[in-house]
């Protein structure tokens, strides 16, 4: 059970969701990956398509202004 | 797991802007775990040559001339204000210093994602061009009713 972070919030789009699949897939079954992120289209979207390809979204919580952490287990 | 969804598209323009909204539609699709098909034909070649400078390559003289003036990845023209060919390095710096990604960066990621290339068989033959002219990652050389049969059910763009 490891745990992979993830910063995308210098990212834009697509480098943003590029970035967290390629991370995603080096999960096992299991593992969390912690990305940092901005609000906007990569709050928006991030956890929703992790969702759609099957991930868990365990958490999603702002740190500081306008940057979240969202928590994804395969 | 939803079923996948999938987006094709047909990459007919040689401009570097329009390379630039080909890949970034293609990683980013292939991101959020579409099935992507690009079907490069005509100019829209010149973006997965094996060369990415200018080189004499093709069957008869024309076809070797036009494939040079042509270039590779490297020498996409501007579609507007290319000045001469400077503007493609200007707008990759500007791109760069604001953080968004680079040509080559979205091409290597569309790669790494597995975005499906293809190339038509007619423009192909037409540049005097073999498979062997463009990158291994080509998956097949095609004609229209392959491409139809590939895109069926998804949504499908000409750029």
């Amino acid at each position: 059970m490891s745990i992979l972070n993830l910063d995308i919030t210098k990212d834009r789009c697509p480098m943003t969701f590029v970035k967290t699949k390629l991370k995603l897939e080096e999960l096992e079954p299991g593992d969390t990956l912690e990305i940092l992120l901005t609000a906007g289209e990569p709050l928006n979207n991030v956890p929703r398509t992790a969702t759609e390809q099957g991930y868990t979204v365990l958490e999603t919580t702002l740190v500081k202004e306008n940057i979240y952490k969202v928590v994804i287990r395969k | 797991m939803a079923e996948k969804n999938k987006l094709s598209i047909i990459c007919m323009s040689g401009d570097f802007d329009k390379a630039i909204a080909v890949f970034t539609l293609a990683s980013g699709a292939a991101a959020v775990n579409y099935e992507v098909n690009l079907f490069f034909t005509f100019w829209g070649l010149n973006a997965i040559k094996k060369s990415t400078g200018r080189r004499f390559i093709g069957r008869g003289l024309l076809a070797r001339i036009f494939n040079f003036l042509l270039g590779g990845r490297n020498n996409l023209p501007l579609s507007r204000l290319n000045f001469g060919g400077a503007s493609p390095g200007l707008m990759t710096g500007l791109m760069k210093s604001r953080n968004v990604a680079t040509l080559p960066e979205l091409f290597q990621a569309s790669l790494a994602l597995g975005v499906n290339f293809y190339v038509c068989e007619m423009a192909m033959h037409v540049l005097g061009l073999t498979r062997d002219d463009f990158i291994p990652e080509v998956k097949d050389v095609l004609g229209v009713a392959t491409f139809l049969e590939l895109s069926k059910g998804g949504q499908t763009l000409f750029i």
